[in-house]
């Protein structure tokens, strides 16, 4: 008890009681157990993560022991010789997202141009949305399209352009000798070129979208026209920006399957010619893993382990891509 | 012509050579405008064959009806499927939702800057790029595979979506509870309140229309997903409505199935399928569209 | 609950509380005369801060900071901006434990408690340090539910009860007779002047024993600043008010005692807040001590 010399006059309100020592205040344990489950939570995509790397790692590891490293990257897959190479797969899988992205990134930068520059304040909300129905549309629905409307049609471009080109050096083997059913490389390109342009749209919008007024007003002070504010202001500004959006869009591209396993006309056959049919590391998995068993199965577990390695490297290098953009528009 | 001929009411007419420069410009805005067209077509292309095709065989009996058993049949529709997808989609929601706002939370509202917050960030991002086939993989083999035939199930299905909503919910909640102003936060604090509480009652409330909207575009993503469901929730051609036990269907996984088929029925269930996806991917996608409408309208016009 | 007498402190009542943690990292009370020779020896002492220095990931925002706030009375902080007097004001019912690496350094006493201390509840200590804000915040909520979140927070659950609070915490906030007939209607809904009464009720209706205002006035119109004026009177007798305001006829005003903080660079040459001058409202305003103090007066009033 402290001594007091001089206590509060009598009709003075009671002082509150001590902090200390009176009974917990309420909430107190609640508190603490939110926090908890907060910490948790976020915990679980450490947890996913960590938990599908070491599954996949651990299912596939009979394959590389049975392969080697050597034959693993071969070009050959062929179970019922007990061949099971990545090596062409793998060179398929990037032929199409090439294509993907040949068809994808001009549109998209077009697109969010549109968006961001040319239209009229009034249309960007309802065009927005629109970009988000095709992202909405599910890849099989695109793949049953694709195979039940459009292929037919693409084989017969396909035989005209290549005759057009045929006896040209690289041109004729690219375009080589088309498939009759019109599913190829080629066309899976095209469909994952369409469900990637929505991500890619997006992101490239929010990065012109970043461009200060300032810049463009400069450019258009000096008497430019649209063109050229778009090339002097906001392609300089953005570069970094639209770098990292084809970076996620080639990751997603890597990754597609079920459009792609319905129209790529399932062939291991290593070939150069966009024209005829293919397979992906992601589009052999849904198409064999049902039935496969054995150094089969942990070989396709093993190509999905490949496909994480692909997508977190690109993860990794879209960020670091981004982050050095900000740190250059920081500065400046 | 020289400069001292030019009239002075003249002066601001375009200079020479601007004529080019204003053509390439044309041929620009032209070209924005054409891509811009481009990712309609196949928007336009998609919708309607499938509607068009998708009509011949829709009808309420088309989805209700058990599968049939040989793929040759006319006979039968798609209900074990439609069951299959509601039910497979509502689990994964019900386990990413909760789970991912609670993620959400921390991220915002307690690691803020911290490291752990960083790597949580990084990883939720990089999860986000996970193609979702090895996502079917994973849950295939660490929860499926130990438990054998019994593996296989809807619930199974929940598993490998909702892996795959949980870090878009994540980034979602994170971005909505960043709008919410800090002094409401403040005031509630300064109140006595403790932080929890002051997350449930005050902050969670004002960010709530912003993360169903950001999860309705998750479950709309998530139903119309194929790859992950494959190879773990088994077939059936009956209705299952348990969501743990028993193996079942998805529409996804039909249209997948019947979409190489060579017999015209199977090629007609699988556009009847799509045809019911798209319209249950489109209504989500709507509603989520709607839900944010009605939020900025209400929380811009309420101080007036 | 004891029976005890609760723990008082006293001008000259020394108090012992320990906290290791908590030590001034500057010389205690230098600037301050020596305790016989003060005045209102008798008045009680609600808050007393010691060599308190707040700083924000390590860089200083106030320093130095000694003064003693008295029961029942209104003490105002002015000074520019950037001088640290919300800081101070803040760290009074630890707003600062939310911000991340901001960190109170030096003895801030309450009733002689540590309110720093290892055992203290920072949520018990807001709950008897109300505070009202620069803007107001109601919450996105009816009147009722805004003024009965505090009660409800405590565990009052009775409807009637909290019938009870509310009428009584928005009397007491001059608002009933403008708002008891939609008590369901959204706070949003009431003019800035309303609103900021409604966020005094509500930490009214807590039963806090002390108030710290966070310029509650700069937002609204004369009119309003004056009802709000008037209440800080009424309330001053069952309760001590700490405002800070940028308004010096506001302090004037309203206050019986006024701390003129001002920013001054430092060795390194970044600009750090420092109390100058802790006296009587009158004193300060009418023969400061400290130049700077004058200097700051006078070349606001004209």
């Amino acid at each position: 008890m402290t001594q007091v010399l001089d206590p509060a006059p009598a009709d003075a309100a009671p002082l509150p009681p001590p902090l200390v020592g009176g009974p917990r205040p309420p909430g107190f344990v609640a508190d603490r157990v939110f926090r908890i489950v907060a910490v948790a939570a976020a915990l679980m995509v450490l947890v996913i993560l960590t938990l599908i790397i070491w599954v996949l790692l651990d299912n596939s590891l009979d394959w590389f022991k049975e392969e080697g490293l050597g034959s693993v990257f071969s070009t050959t897959w062929s179970p019922s010789e007990g061949e099971y190479g990545a090596g062409a797969l793998v060179v398929m899988t990037l032929m199409v997202a090439v294509v993907a992205l040949v068809i994808a990134v001009p549109v998209s930068v077009g697109i969010a141009l549109f968006v961001t520059e040319v239209a009229p304040r009034r249309l960007r909300l309802p065009i927005v949305f629109v970009i988000d129905l095709l992202a909405a549309i599910p890849s099989v629905v695109f793949g049953l399209w694709v195979l039940r409307q459009l292929a037919s049609p693409l084989a017969d471009v396909y035989s005209s352009v290549h005759s057009a080109v045929s006896g040209i050096p690289i041109l004729g083997d690219v375009f080589g000798d088309p498939s009759a059913s019109g599913l190829a490389i080629m066309t899976a390109g095209i469909v994952v070129g369409i469900m990637i342009t929505p991500i890619i749209t997006a992101i490239t919008r929010e990065v012109f979208a970043t461009c200060p007024a300032s810049q463009k007003e400069a450019t258009l002070a000096m008497g430019a026209t649209r063109w050229e504010m778009i090339r002097g202001a906001i392609f300089p500004h953005s570069r970094s920006g639209v770098m990292a959006a084809v970076i996620i869009g080639f990751g997603r591209a890597v990754g597609e399957t079920i459009a792609v396993a319905l129209v790529i006309g399932s062939s291991q056959q290593l070939t150069e010619n966009l024209f005829a049919p293919g397979d992906t590391l992601a589009s052999i998995i849904a198409n064999q893993f049902g039935e496969a068993s054995g150094v089969q199965r942990s070989a396709l577990i093993g190509f999905g382990l490949v496909l994480l390695a692909i997508t977190i490297v690109l993860g990794i290098v879209a960020r670091s891509v981004l982050r050095r953009a900000n740190k250059r528009l920081g500065v400046i | 012509m020289t400069a001292a001929l030019v009239p002075p009411e003249s002066r601001l007419r375009p200079r020479k050579g601007t004529g080019r420069r204003r053509v390439r410009s044309a041929i620009a805005t032209g070209l924005i405008v054409v891509s811009f067209v481009l990712a309609f077509v196949p928007l336009v292309f998609v919708v309607f064959y499938v509607a068009q095709q998708g009509m011949k065989v829709f009808s309420w009996d088309f989805l209700t009806t058990d599968l049939p058993f040989s793929a040759r049949s006319e006979e039968g529709g798609i209900g074990p499927a439609v069951v299959g997808t509601i039910l497979i989609t509502v689990g994964a929601t019900l386990l990413a939702v909760p789970l991912g706002v609670m993620g959400g939370i921390y991220l915002n509202e307690y690691g803020q800057k911290s490291k752990f917050a960083a790597l949580v960030r990084f990883l939720s991002e990089i999860l986000t790029g996970v193609p979702s086939i090895v996502m079917g993989l994973f849950i295939y083999t660490f929860w499926v595979l130990p438990r054998a035939a019994d593996g296989f199930s809807a619930f199974a299905g929940s598993l490998a979506l909702g892996c795959l909503m949980l870090p878009v919910v994540i980034r979602t909640s994170e971005e909505m509870l960043k709008l919410v102003p800090h002094d409401l936060r403040e005031g509630s604090l300064a109140l006595g309140s403790r932080k929890s509480r002051t997350i449930r009652t005050v902050v969670l409330p004002h960010a709530a229309p912003g993360i169903v909207s950001g999860a309705l575009l998750a479950v709309a993503r998530a139903a119309g997903e194929t790859a992950p469901l494959l190879f773990v929730i088994g077939a059936t051609t009956t209705v299952n409505t348990s969501w743990l036990h028993g193996t079942n269907t998805a529409l996804s996984v039909q249209i997948f199935g019947n979409a190489n088929s060579p017999f015209i029925p199977a090629q007609e269930r699988a556009f009847g399928a799509a045809f019911t996806l798209i319209l249950i991917v489109f209504i989500a996608t709507a509603l989520a569209r709607i839900v944010t409408v009605i939020y900025t309208r209400r929380t811009s016009g309420a101080g007036g | 609950m004891t029976s005890e007498p609760p723990m008082t402190d006293t001008l000259i009542a020394d108090t012992t509380i320990d906290s290791v943690a908590t030590m001034p990292p500057t010389e205690v009370d230098q600037s301050l005369p020596p305790e016989s020779d003060r005045p209102e020896r008798e008045r009680e002492v609600v808050f007393r801060l010691a060599g308190v220095e707040i700083s924000y990931s390590g860089v200083r925002a106030v320093t130095d900071v000694d003064l003693e706030i008295a029961r029942n009375e209104i003490s105002a902080f002015i000074g520019p901006s950037g001088c640290g007097k919300t800081t101070v004001l803040r760290s009074l019912n630890r707003m600062h434990d939310l911000t991340p690496g901001a960190v109170v350094a030096g003895r801030v006493t309450y009733h002689g408690e540590d309110l720093y201390g290892p055992k203290v509840d920072a949520a018990e200590v807001r709950r008897r340090i109300g505070m009202v804000f620069q803007k107001p915040n109601p919450f996105p909520k009816s009147i009722f539910d805004n003024i009965a979140y505090g009660p409800r927070i405590n565990g009052t659950r009775k409807r009637a009860q909290l019938d009870e609070i509310v009428e009584h915490a928005l009397t007491r906030a001059a608002l009933w007779g403008e708002v008891k007939d939609k008590l369901k209607s959204s706070a949003l809904s009431l003019s800035g002047g309303q609103a900021q009464r409604l966020c005094i009720a509500r930490a009214l209706a807590v039963d806090p024993d002390v108030l710290l205002m966070d310029e509650p006035c700069s937002a609204l119109d004369p009119i309003a600043t004056a009802r709000i004026e008037d209440l800080m009177e009424e309330l001053k007798d069952s309760l001590t008010i700490v405002i800070v305001t940028h308004n010096m006829q506001q302090a004037a005003r309203v206050s019986d005692r006024t701390a003129f903080y001002t920013a001054e660079p430092d060795e390194q040459g970044r600009r750090v807040g420092k109390l100058v001058e802790y006296d009587e409202t009158e004193t300060i305003f009418t023969k400061p001590t400290d130049p700077r103090t004058e200097g700051y007066i006078t070349g606001r009033f004209g």
